[in-house]
């Protein structure tokens, strides 16, 4: 089955996800698994999806591991990924949420998800959800599970009726309703940049004539 | 701007309120200014396009600094003058590179000048970076750079967008960590080890959320090389930034570098920088404490940087799922020590351990000697200044002689994106600082170690206590 998403997927944000699981249950995923470095020499975004977790999800022959969950038929279309504890961590490559995106998947649940990689992901429409880790270790059991995941009450929906909260910061919540654009909001900033530039080259060379006088 | 405050602070609050453009709210994060801006051929392509198709430019072309280093060759050019790229994708993406540096002002350290080399070893060097700054580049051993007691992280290739387009970073404040290290680290334990060994202790996940301020009599006593080696391999647990507060050892570095302050502006500048540390009484969200003495030469076991044992210490047994798949990746058997494995591949580079000091350890143990016939050892400086300085002194030849690599510059094998490669199921002690599955390349399998071990067990052919190659360095010393 396929996951639904509203608004649908091709736009970046969404305020509701209703899909299946599919689960990595290995701890420390780091990015070199999602995408190994090698596929980094691109000068694009788009189509990295094809790269995704490449050395687990090929044999040597380039045909696909038939034991890796991703490609279990099973699992095709599923847009949540729940991972072992600290997922992403390692580089700063934005490669590995465009490739996930690509696959289809919009939201990553862990116990733990690296910064960078949390926060790269949220600029591109993929929503990492940290859960307690005996929670975690709930859902790497079930593997399939449907879940919901509404943003407007950073709830996460269990097929049981219970609502589990998870941690969102309010700015990347509105940026995901309501497809806020990150630089967008910086550049109606440029003002008080443009300030801050000043008072602090007066503030420098304020020290610099106190320096002067010692 | 000012740094003071009424309560005592912390390095990290000095240098997040000094570059505060608008604090954080419940609503929004902090808008945070940056100082340095550095760039790479890997992850600015697409902030570039990204400025491009809004209409947009740089802000300040002149914070900005760019570099070539990750896809580039290590080989020289050949008799046609072109450069052994990889792949030709390689090619255009270093082109790319060279053309929005061109376009719009970016001061670029090409092929042609003194000065390329991996992002974070020329920074330094150049004495681009310096105290009290903020340093981002799409990297994330930005933290490297915070042995100079700056604010250094990596971010991601939209956050290069917007530091190109606004200068400025939306940013949520980081909790603190602080690591004491007190006591000498003993002969034939260095920097690399000691970090290794405090990722050991807190885990590869340790310092998610947190900066990281390296404190301690230890920390003092290392040279600024060294605390780059600290420092740069914060993000391997988990934190954004490492930072060491700076004094007479950072400033005697920075003096010796071209990009520095001089004459009247250098004392001016000395005294601001000295404002950047924490205050007595100052309070951490954590606290760490490590024994320096206790520490033995280190290497990673395993498929991250926190399975790591002490050179003599037994492997753990397959305790759990993850520990049984990274021994049985690395062909470990639980319960083993490292000692005695045979070694097919020896890498020093990398911007954790490419700098004259460390070519200097590794040619000390090189000296007289040869790479033993399995070993295929590749040494791999991280600048065109550390080549200069390392070939003026012989140390190429040392390396030659003793049957190494010497390379150009370059991030080489420690991200396998160039061609330089370990093979499926090779072992490589390597000088860099990911050990992940196939971070060397498909099926290769990396110990992280110091430069001194890799050089050793590059001679032994098999991994081994450097300390028994110590009393003839020591002699070679004298
Ligand atoms: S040397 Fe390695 S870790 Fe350092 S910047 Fe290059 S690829 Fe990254």
């Amino acid at each position: 089955m396929s996951a639904s998403v509203n608004p649908p997927s091709g736009t970046q944000g969404f305020v509701e996800l209703v899909s299946r699981t599919v689960v990595l249950r290995e701890r420390n995923i780091d990015t070199d698994q999602i995408i190994p470095a090698r596929f980094l020499t691109t000068t694009e975004r788009k189509g990295l999806g094809r790269f995704a977790f490449n050395d687990w999800r090929y044999l040597a022959d380039g045909s696909l591991n038939p034991a890796f969950e991703l490609n279990k038929p099973h699992n095709a279309g599923a847009a949540i990924l729940v991972a072992g504890r600290n997922f992403g961590c390692g580089s700063s490559r934005e490669h590995a949420p465009w490739a996930l995106t690509d696959l289809g998947l919009r939201a990553v649940i862990s116990s733990e998800i690296a910064d960078i990689f949390r926060s790269n992901s949220l600029k591109n429409g993929l929503l990492p959800i940290v859960v307690a880790q005996e929670l975690l270790d709930e859902l790497l059991e079930q593997p399939g599970i449907e879940l919901r995941v509404d943003v407007r009450t950073r709830t996460l929906h269990l097929p049981d009726g219970r609502g589990v909260q998870f941690p969102l910061d309010a700015f990347a919540q509105t940026c995901l309703i309501e497809g806020v654009d990150q630089l967008g909001y910086l550049l109606r900033q440029i003002d008080a940049i443009h300030q801050f530039e000043q008072r602090r080259d007066a503030a420098i060379d304020n020290q610099q004539e106190q320096h002067h006088a010692r | 701007m000012t740094t003071t405050s009424p309560h005592p602070t912390t390095l990290f609050e000095k240098l997040w309120n000094a570059h505060l453009v608008s604090p954080e709210s419940d609503t929004a994060p902090a808008v945070l200014y940056i100082d340095l801006h550095l760039i790479h051929e890997v992850t600015s392509p697409q902030a570039f396009s990204e400025l491009e198709s809004r209409g947009l430019s740089p802000r300040r072309p002149d914070l900005t600094k760019g570099t070539l280093d990750h896809s580039t060759p290590t080989l020289p050019a050949g008799a046609d003058g072109r450069l052994p790229f990889f792949t030709a994708e390689a090619e255009h993406q270093v082109d790319t590179l060279r053309g929005n540096c061109a376009r719009y002002g970016v001061e670029l350290f090409d092929y042609d000048g003194p000065h390329r080399g991996i992002v974070h070893v020329i920074g330094p060097e150049l004495g681009l970076t310096q105290p009290g700054q903020t340093i981002v580049c799409g990297d994330s051993h930005t933290a490297t750079h915070g042995a100079f007691g700056a604010l250094a992280f990596g971010i991601g290739t939209s956050e290069v967008g917007h530091v190109l387009a606004t200068q400025c970073l939306l940013q949520r404040r980081a909790k603190t960590l602080a690591i004491e290290v007190e006591g000498e680290l003993s002969p034939g334990v260095g920097a690399k080890d000691l970090i290794l060994h405090i990722i050991g202790e807190i885990g590869v996940n340790g310092g998610t959320g947190h900066v990281i301020e390296y404190r301690g009599s230890t920390i003092r006593a290392l040279s600024m090389d060294e605390r780059m080696t600290v420092c740069n391999m914060s993000i391997e647990a988990g934190a954004r930034a490492g930072l060491i507060a700076p004094d007479q050892v950072t400033y005697d570095y920075l003096a010796k570098t071209p990009r520095a302050p001089r004459g009247a502006d250098w004392d001016r500048a000395v005294a601001r920088w000295s404002q950047f540390k924490s205050d007595d009484g100052a309070v951490f969200d954590r606290h760490v404490h490590i024994d320096a003495s206790k520490i033995k030469p280190t290497l990673t076991w395993g498929t991250h940087p926190g399975q790591v044992a002490a050179i003599d210490a037994r492997l753990p047994q397959a305790n759990d799922p993850d520990e049984a798949k990274a021994l049985a990746y690395m062909g470990f058997d639980g319960g083993a020590t490292m000692a005695g494995r045979p070694v097919d591949v020896v890498f020093i580079g990398s911007c954790t351990n490419s700098r004259l000091s460390d070519l200097r350890q590794a040619a000390d143990v090189l000296r007289g000697r040869h790479v033993h016939p399995r070993v295929r050892m590749l040494v791999v400086p991280g600048s065109e200044q550390v080549k200069r300085d390392a070939e003026a002194e012989g140390i190429d030849a040392i390396m030659r002689a003793a049957g190494a690599e010497w390379r150009e510059p370059g991030c080489s094998m420690c991200i396998a994106m160039n061609g330089d490669l370990v093979g499926p199921g090779q072992l490589a002690v390597s000088t860099s600082n990911r050990n992940f599955e196939g971070r060397q390349g498909k099926g290769a399998r990396t110990l992280l170690a110091s430069p001194l071990t890799a050089a050793a067990c590059a001679v032994a052919g098999h991994v081994v206590d450097p300390r028994d190659y110590l009393n003839a360095v020591v002699k070679d010393v004298a």
